[in-house]
């Protein structure tokens, strides 16, 4: 609790504020957790360090900034363009590391170079400057007890469990789930028994791809857009899919939840400037005591 | 010699012609070599620099050039980067071989062309420098109207400004960025607030960059203090302002350093918050008939490049004096040596679009005094509302 004097050391935080602190951590987590997942799912199945994923869902917040500033379409009816565009990409992007098989180590540097392009392609459209969607959706917000809530946080939040656990189940309890699974486990035994490696593959990364678009509304719609903020991301989510595991569809939404709501509780309790260490003190401290996870 | 009738109307008009249009620049064109962040974190203010340089040498070869040449304004995108400026500014003097330099944006950059400036024995002009006891080069001038102890003159500017508010402040939280010259500012006023007698409830730092401002405005929020500073520049004021309006707080007062003064117009909490300019597009700046077709003409032009707020104030004000002062120097002394043009300033004073630019103090900089004034957001237009002789017209602190 900020006090006479009260300097950026450890404080005793009030109730209300820890909850609070909490609850911006559990949203911040989400959205870690919702960029994170494709990540997860291309590098994790398809071995494909695709940060182009970070490019994608700043285009889809860009391109939903857009459809809202001048056709006045709803940050969610502007899926209906995304979602198939940003399919499309995902396709088409496995389909140039298929033509070309570029190895593991090469789909990082070859999408660190699409993600620097589209990243000018958003500054020459856009500019460098700041853009901000206004929507009714920022407008809405929830009091319980002392506690407050936010429609765009809480949809978030949705949208992030929502297709983390349906991404989950459809792995799961599904054939095409399981033959996803037997192709990343082991692809020529699985394509033994009819697993069409090749369809799968461009299957996943399209859907990885329509991720990227979902997340981009939801940076629409509660955070400001710069182009140079398709970096600012890139650390905190990648520490959130190695810690969740990759390819496991909740492990990076468990991941992000724990990060946001550590580097939350660090800033109510002391120095702000200790939060971003947080997520990577996280994932040394799981490399080191759980380094079967990688 | 008999002079025809339409011989006297060719030579009326000549010389009617020489007062009537401005002076042809002629000859191999004056070089004047500069980087800016066109691209990376600091790229969403350089192109406010890149259009306002970009008038300015246009209305320079308008005006006949510099010594009758015209000028050439070399740019090169730094990319944010420090170390890449160092290289360019290098590039710049030995292979372009540009005749003189300008500046480049914020105080890394800046520092990194000092010292490539010293090594050649370039002057260097500057707009945005953070740290002033750091600029040791005897040929660097800055051209923003800043002191020598910002984290002395800014502060006192800021609470000033407070004390005029219909309730002023006894309470201060003080949340910084730890961008380095925001950073300095704030712990300035640290020192500052308490010699006035005011009381610190909260001081919090955080990484430029943060992405969450939740906890911090939670934080702010259960400090409940009088008045807010906000040792902010860019977007994160505004990002700091949307977290408090989530837990439904709003700080009775505010100064955020230097906002982006486009995005917080559209944020309502903005309203009344307070922030540090050197020039705002409203009398007395544009008394000035040059200055007024300046304003209008950097508004068309601003929109042309797609930048959002389109109004002239400190980041194109700062970059236009840095164009006057080279203008100033070269038409004084007749001259594109750099020692002669650094000697000159260091013993004259130069008007410029937000006051008189001097530089015969420490380190060529004015201690204890600058040409900063304080802005308030009222009624979505950004005012300068303290001191009172810059003051929109009609304008008080509300």
């Amino acid at each position: 609790m900020g006090g006479p004097g009260s300097e950026d050391r450890l404080t005793v935080p009030s109730a209300t504020l820890l909850g609070q602190s909490v609850l911006s951590g559990v949203f911040i987590g989400a959205l870690y957790g919702l960029l994170g997942l494709g990540l997860s799912l291309s590098w994790g199945m398809l071995r494909q360090v695709n940060l182009t994923h970070f490019a994608l869902a700043f285009l889809g917040g860009y391109l939903t900034f857009q459809l809202a500033a001048v056709a006045k379409v709803d940050p969610f009816v502007s899926l209906a363009v995304t979602v198939p565009l940003f399919f499309g990409l995902g396709v088409a992007l496995h389909g140039f590391f298929t033509r070309f098989k570029v190895t593991l180590l090469n789909t990082l540097l070859v999408t660190f170079g699409l993600t620097s392009i589209i990243e000018a392609g958003i500054q020459w459209y856009w500019t460098a400057d700041f853009q901000r969607m206004e929507s009714a959706y920022a407008q809405v917000r929830w009091k319980i007890g002392p506690l407050y809530l936010s429609l765009p946080d809480v949809i978030t939040l949705g949208l992030a469990l929502a297709l983390c656990f349906g991404t989950w189940a459809v792995l799961r309890f599904t054939d095409l789930g399981k033959a996803i699974r037997a192709m990343t486990e082991d692809a020529p035994i699985a394509a033994a028994f009819g697993v069409d490696e090749k369809r799968l593959g461009y299957l996943v990364s399209g859907v990885a791809g329509a991720f990227a678009a979902v997340a981009g509304v939801c940076l629409a719609l509660d955070h400001t857009l710069a182009p140079v903020q398709i970096y600012a991301w890139m650390g905190v989510v990648f520490a959130a899919v190695m810690m969740g595991g990759l390819g496991r569809p909740l492990g990076p939404l468990v991941a992000g939840i724990v990060i946001g709501v550590s580097e939350a509780l660090t800033m109510a309790v002391t120095a702000p400037t200790w939060a971003p260490l947080v997520s990577f003190s996280l994932l040394i401290a799981i490399l080191l005591f759980r380094p079967s996870r990688f | 010699m008999k002079i025809t009738r339409r011989q006297a109307l060719a030579a009326g008009s000549a010389v009617l012609s020489s007062f009537i249009l401005p002076a042809r620049a002629q000859g191999k064109p004056i070089r004047i070599g500069s980087t800016l962040p066109l691209t990376g974190p600091l790229a969403s203010l350089a192109i406010i620099h890149k259009v306002t340089a970009e008038i300015c040498v246009d209305n320079l070869n308008k005006r006949g050039g510099l010594l009758g040449r015209p000028v050439e304004w070399v740019l090169r995108d730094d990319q944010s980067k420090p170390e890449l400026t160092r290289t360019i500014y290098e590039q710049l003097i030995t292979a372009d071989k540009v005749d003189l330099i300008q500046s480049p944006y914020a105080t890394a950059s800046i520092l990194a062309a000092m010292g490539v400036a010293q090594r050649y024995n370039k002057m260097l002009l500057h707009t945005s420098f953070g740290i002033p006891r750091l600029a040791k080069y005897d040929m660097q001038f800055q051209t923003a109207g800043s002191p020598f102890d910002p984290e002395v003159v800014w502060p006192n500017h800021i609470f000033d400004a407070a004390a005029k508010l219909p309730k002023p402040p006894k309470t201060i939280a003080i949340v910084t960025s730890k961008f380095p010259s925001v950073h300095a500012i704030s712990v300035g006023a640290r020192e500052v607030l308490k010699k006035r007698g005011l009381q610190e409830v909260l001081h919090l730092e955080y990484e430029f960059g943060n992405r969450d401002f939740g906890p911090i405005a939670a934080r702010v929020k259960d400090a409940n203090p009088d008045f807010l500073w906000g040792g902010t520049n860019g977007i994160d004021p505004v990002l700091m302002l949307e977290a408090m309006k989530k837990i439904d707080y709003r700080p009775p007062a505010q100064v955020h350093l230097f906002p982006a003064p486009g995005p917080m117009l559209k944020v309502p909490e903005a309203q009344g918050s307070l922030a540090l300019t050197t020039f705002e597009s409203h009398p007395p700046f544009t008394d000035d008939p040059a200055i007024a077709q300046f304003v209008k003409t950097y508004a068309e032009r601003a929109k042309e490049a797609g930048i959002p707020y389109t109004a002239v104030d400190l980041q194109s004000a700062i970059m236009y004096a840095a164009w006057q002062v080279l203008e100033a120097a070269v038409n004084a002394t007749k001259s594109l040596d750099d020692k002669t043009l650094a000697a000159w300033l260091r013993k004259s004073e130069v008007k410029c679009l937000f006051g008189t630019l001097k530089w015969n103090g420490p380190q060529n900089y004015v201690e204890g005094a600058d040409l900063y004034k304080v802005k308030q957001l009222q009624q979505g237009r950004w005012l300068v509302v303290h001191p009172d002789p810059w003051a929109a017209p009609g304008a008080k602190i509300v």
